[in-house]
């Protein structure tokens, strides 16, 4: 076990520099630059002046110059600075001479976007076992199919549609919470814990609308788990030497059936980082969705590549625990990659 | 099946109960007069966060908007458009039309106190010119042969030859204070994110991709602007914009025809809190050829097209009746637009008719077709909702006199590299929005094809070449006017382009704001909003500081 | 057929989706206009007997582009499944079988295709090829095989264990015969499944697309891009974002129940219930 440990971590460097490396030609065959923005197309901007730029940018080098001499720099833990104009660090804050601090892009995004996924997802998984278990001991019943359904109207909803129904309901009709943006005008008035409120209450939307979709696939998933559990010799056992019905369900086969989530939240590992441009772009949150594709229409090469890099070593780990907590719950898995 | 049901029933009803609820918002009796009075604060939406507040550098519009009232340039243009002073009092063109001399005005300052002197526009051109200054902006700056700054007043400028955009470009030059960033490197420096100043405000506080607030400048050298704080949100999505909007959240924004002759004239609410403000933009969409390639090389086809388009149906569908039909490139109502051109009228027998000129024949189908090819083409245009509803409404009229037309919408740095630059296309739906001053020389004269130029479509007339080359000499406005009159017919005539409209900018202000003109004076209602003020009465609640 | 009647849910998810498959082959009959028939002096008419479902922002009508979108939907779905599923069973049944080398390749490839952003690459696609609803499935379809992948490597896994497969190996049956007649078979549940699912997950993909401008291009109507055309007027039109909304809802939800519905009726698990 150790051994398919280490050798799955060492595995994770030439994917990281095959995952940049793609990333990076793909972003290079898509046509155009930074100097080809909406601006760029001004009758005041000269063809002479993009050129310059362009050299400033070392974008006049071939690509796989520029990729070496990204390359040479991540490793020295370098994600660079924007090429936008106002030239931020990708990663992380920088201080000028005279003590100005200027935050890194990601430094910024990321925290938005985790605690809105953090939440989302505790909730999803919360709600999803609750709904779940009630499924599978109802399985057929009028209880189990209205779980269901439910679970995957919340799928199927377009979001932003559903984003901008309740932005008008909540927001306009009855003025009950903000509409978009994460903070009131004028926080910074706040005692600490009124400003925490005040940008839970503008969380609540976002997170509802990011939990809604995921909601089907774990609520059926402990569904199916804990069907698949009671069936099983163990629990008919159970029942048999008169343990307790309930004590049957929420200890034994629940414990057997949540276990495999721990895939899943490996597995939601990189969607933790990514947010969503559409939810983010509605509710006008700063989070790492709208970062990227701003960065992407852009073409702000250090931004994408920075994301795409941190993003892709996470999801590397995400996948390894994954695979791990998958070998571990399932025997039958365990087996075949110990031969 | 019953639950299905239900649960459809439900949303519906969700829904119609959302649709139909009428907001409770308190009415408010709005007087016809208010005394101006000072202080409050102005809330309004942006699509984009500003990206750095150098405007020579950022070049984005959401950088300029908020530049603008931070920075001040020499001159600047009234409320008719005319030249007008800024920070120079008078200005002065000598004999030889080569050397402008700018006179200050007297004991102004930069926010920070220290005073402002022609040492610091000498530094600003110095600046914009110098070849490490990462600027789309210094062609025309280059042009100056010599500047200097020979007191602390007056600033002097020489030209090779004479220019007659000069003072236009001095009307778009902020001037950025040398006492600041002398040691800085203007391409990444903190001031941009922390400017200094001498307009009517200056920041407050910027927090990330959220809002950008601006307070009032006390050292303004443009005397005092009447609102305290102007607060600016981003917002990228505009549907999100308009509810914050309905909800007062925000002050003002800027909206589509469909809000403006439809939402509002049904909502009685709305129309009671929020005012309504067009005014005609400086710039227009077209329908673009490209002239190197056939069919679009014949001036008859390109005559053709410009009888079959109906462009007041596109007025009407996709701008709601919110725009004008322009015959020339110029703002309908300015000098040099030439007021005896008009359209080519929609025509489509006379269009046919052109075609049969140029060689087409109807066959079964209806199709035209010349040399057993049919007529069929492909209008490319960026992701631009009503540039793409304009290009339907052409393929509808083009199909009906059997031209084939596809339309195909791409993203935007795609658009520029993979088909302007290259060439690669044969007809564009775009816009142009343009400076003040009449000069088109790099749009339309035949030496501005080279890859990443601006006559991208390939027009060459040598006369238009002459005109253009006169008129950017030529310092008499009356002798201009003629010149570009010609340019404009000479264009119409050549239909490089199908002047398709120019459209009226549309905002929505709540009506605390008070001091906007009605109409619009030509230069827009923003050319005087530090007249604008929010009486005492209207004033949003805010949050009591603690 | 008999199971269906027994599982409410999935029989109504089966019945919607009979009911719209028909609506998109018959659009042509049905649709009281012509889709793209612009009429300037209707724009955005609300829903009246001359317009059952109103006009858009050209005065199109608004029931006969519903029609015609859902076939657009409705074969971005297919299609897009389609690939990914080929795509998936052809990897997932080579990694599964070969397992050592050939397996560590295909779930490395797994990997790094899960950890791109897959709107990362729809956007780069789009932008060096015409943004074409062909390359709108094709870009879905390649950016949603690992799931099936995976689900074919580890039922052969957990397969290749069992009496009847180390049987046939003991036999000499060949590789192809082994893949084809013993281990697909058995595997297939959780494909159709999937399949299922992911047709419903496409269509949404094909909304969110257009709501960045990427989706189905002008002229043509997809439930997506009339959606996004109402939402700037969710308040006043309504009736431009409420039926492709509730179109987009009602067809998800129907191949989510009626794949949930498969799920139960073809796991052995529950046939002792």
């Amino acid at each position: 076990m150790l051994k398919y440990l280490i050798k799955r971590i060492l595995w994770m460097i030439p994917m990281l520099i095959g995952i940049s490396l793609i990333s990076f030609l793909i972003m290079q065959l898509a046509p155009g630059d930074i100097t080809s923005n909406e601006a760029a197309f001004n009758p005041k901007a000269s063809e002479e002046s993009r050129q310059k730029l362009r050299e400033l940018y070392n974008l006049d080098k071939p690509v796989i110059v520029q990729y070496g001499l990204w390359l040479k720099r991540i490793s020295q833990l370098d994600f660079g600075n924007s090429f936008a104009s106002h030239q931020r660090p990708v990663l992380w804050q920088t201080e000028d001479k005279n003590g100005n601090i200027t935050k890194g892009l990601i430094q910024e995004a990321l925290p938005i976007t985790l605690l809105i996924n953090l939440l989302g997802i505790f909730i999803i998984f919360s709600i999803s076992i609750v709904l779940g278990t009630l499924a599978s001991v109802r399985q057929n019943t009028w209880v189990d199919r209205s779980v269901t359904l439910f679970v995957f109207v919340g799928f199927a909803i377009p979001g932003f549609w559903l984003a901008l129904l309740l932005m008008y309901w909540t927001g306009v009709v009855n003025q009950w919470l903000p509409i978009s943006g994460l903070h009131s005008p004028g926080y910074l008035n706040l005692s600490e814990f009124d400003q925490t409120l005040d940008l839970l209450k503008h969380l609540i939307l976002p997170v509802l609308i990011s939990c809604l979709s995921g909601l089907a696939g774990i609520s059926l998933y402990v569904r199916n788990g804990m069907l698949e559990v009671l069936n099983q010799d163990f629990i008919t056992t159970a029942r048999a030497k008169g343990i307790n019905e309930k004590k049957v369900v929420f200890v034994h086969a629940l414990k057997n059936a949540i276990l495999p989530l721990i895939t899943i939240v490996g597995l939601s590992i990189p969607g933790l980082i990514g947010g969503s441009v559409i939810a983010e772009s509605i509710f006008a949150i700063p989070g790492m969705g709208k970062l990227f594709y701003d960065a992407v229409l852009m073409r702000d090469f250090p931004v994408i590549m920075g994301i795409l890099t941190i993003g892709s070593f996470l999801t590397l780990i995400g996948n390894l625990l994954a695979d791990l907590g998958y070998a571990w719950a399932d025997p039958r898995v365990r087996k075949g990659l110990v031969k | 099946m019953l639950n299905k049901f239900l649960s459809t029933a439900s949303l519906i009803s969700v829904f119609l109960l959302i649709s139909c609820s009428n907001d409770s918002y308190e009415a408010i009796h709005y007087k016809d007069n208010y005394l101006v009075e000072d202080g409050g604060e102005i809330v309004n939406a942006m699509i984009g966060e500003p990206s750095n507040l150098v405007a020579m550098i950022a070049g984005d519009s959401a950088s300029s908007a908020i530049a603008a009232n931070i920075f001040n340039t020499l001159l600047k243009y009234d409320e008719n458009l005319n030249l007008a002073p800024e920070l120079a009092e008078q200005w002065f063109i000598s004999e030889d039309q080569k050397t402008i001399t700018f006179k200050l005005k007297n004991d102004i300052l930069w926010a920070d106190g220290k005073p402002l002197t022609s040492q610091d526009i000498l530094f600003t051109w110095k600046l914009v010119t110098d070849p490490n200054t990462r600027t789309p902006y210094a062609s025309d700056y280059l042009l100056v042969k010599e500047a200097s700054a020979p007191d602390a007043r007056t600033f002097i400028v020489t030209y090779e030859q004479t220019y007659a955009p000069a003072l236009d470009t001095w009307a778009s030059l902020q001037i950025l204070p040398q006492h600041v960033l002398k040691d800085e490197d203007i391409n990444n420096t903190f001031f941009s994110r922390k400017p200094t100043g001498s307009g009517y405000y200056q920041l407050d506080q910027w927090i990330n991709g959220q809002q950008l607030t601006l307070k009032r400048n006390r050292n303004s050298t443009q005397g005092q602007a009447n609102i305290d704080k102007l607060t600016s949100r981003i917002i990228p999505d505009t549907s999100s914009q308009f509810l914050e909007l309905i909800a007062d959240n925000i002050d003002f924004m800027n909206i589509n025809p469909i809000q403006y002759q439809r939402v509002f004239p049904s909502r009685e609410d709305l129309k009671q809190r929020i005012g309504l403000y067009k005014e005609l933009g400086n710039g227009y969409t077209y329908l673009g050829f490209n002239l190197k390639k056939a069919p679009f090389d014949d001036i008859r086809v390109r005559q053709a097209m410009n009888y079959a388009i109906d462009k007041n149906e596109i007025i009407k569908g996709v701008l709601l009746g919110l725009g004008e039909p322009i015959a020339s490139p110029y703002k309908p109502g300015t000098r040099w637009n030439n007021s005896k051109l008009s359209p080519y009228p929609y025509n489509p027998t006379k269009a046919l008719a052109l075609l049969q000129e140029a060689g087409y024949e109807k066959n079964a189908d209806g199709i035209l077709v010349k040399d057993g090819k049919p007529f069929e083409f492909e209008i490319l245009t960026n992701q631009n909702k009503q540039r793409e509803m304009t290009a339907v409404l052409v393929q509808r009229r083009l199909k009906e006199i059997g031209i084939d037309v596809k339309i195909r919408v791409i993203e935007w740095a795609s658009f520029i590299n993979r088909f302007i630059k290259t060439g690669e296309f044969k007809a564009v739906v775009l816009g142009w929005s343009l400076s003040l001053d009449p000069d088109q020389y790099n749009i339309w004269h035949s030496s501005q094809q080279g890859p990443g130029q601006f006559n991208f479509v390939g027009y060459e007339n040598p006369r238009v070449d002459e005109l253009l080359e006169v008129g950017r000499r030529e310092l008499d406005t009356s002798k201009r006017e003629k010149i570009y009159h010609e340019f404009s017919k000479l264009m119409l005539e050549d239909s490089p382009i199908v002047y398709l409209y120019a459209g009226y900018g549309l905002s929505a202000i709540n009506k605390r704001v008070q001091g906007i003109k009605k109409p619009a004076p030509p230069a827009g209602i923003y050319q005087n909003s530090f007249e604008w003020y929010i009486p005492k009465a209207l004033r949003r609640n805010e949050i009591a500081a603690q | 057929m008999r199971v269906f009647f027994r599982n409410p849910l999935a029989l109504s998810g089966l019945i919607i989706i009979i009911a719209i498959l028909i609506l998109a082959l018959f659009a042509p009959l049905i649709a009281p206009y012509d889709p793209n028939f612009i009429d300037i002096d209707s724009i955005l008419t609300a829903p009246s007997t001359k317009h059952i479902m109103g006009t858009d922002g050209l005065g199109r009508d608004v029931f006969s582009r519903m029609l015609f979108g859902a076939q657009i939907s409705l074969l971005v779905g297919f299609v897009a499944v389609g690939i990914a599923t080929l795509i998936g069973i052809i990897l997932g049944s080579i990694a599964g079988f070969y397992r050592g080398w050939v397996d560590s390749l295909i779930m490395r490839l797994v990997d790094i295709m899960l950890s791109i952003p897959t709107f990362f690459l729809i956007l780069a696609v789009i932008a060096f090829l015409t943004p074409s609803i062909w390359n709108i499935m094709i870009v879905i379809g390649l950016t949603s095989w690992m799931g099936v992948t995976r689900l074919v490597r580890a039922e052969f896994f957990s397969l290749r264990q069992r009496e009847f497969v180390l049987a046939a190996e003991t036999m000499g049956a060949s590789d192809f015969k082994i893949i084809f007649s013993h281990l697909l078979p058995n595997s297939l549940t959780p494909v159709i499944v999937s399949s299922v699912l992911g047709i419903a997950s496409a269509v949404l993909v094909e909304s969110g697309l257009s709501f960045l401008g990427l989706g189905v291009q002008a002229p043509t109507a997809s439930w997506g891009n009339i959606l996004t055309d109402g939402k700037e007027y969710i308040q006043f039109a309504w009736w431009l974002s409420l039926f492709p909304g509730l179109a987009i809802l009602l067809t998800v939800l129907g191949y989510n129940l009626l794949g949930e519905g498969l799920r139960d009726i073809l796991d052995p698990k529950n046939k002792n219930n």
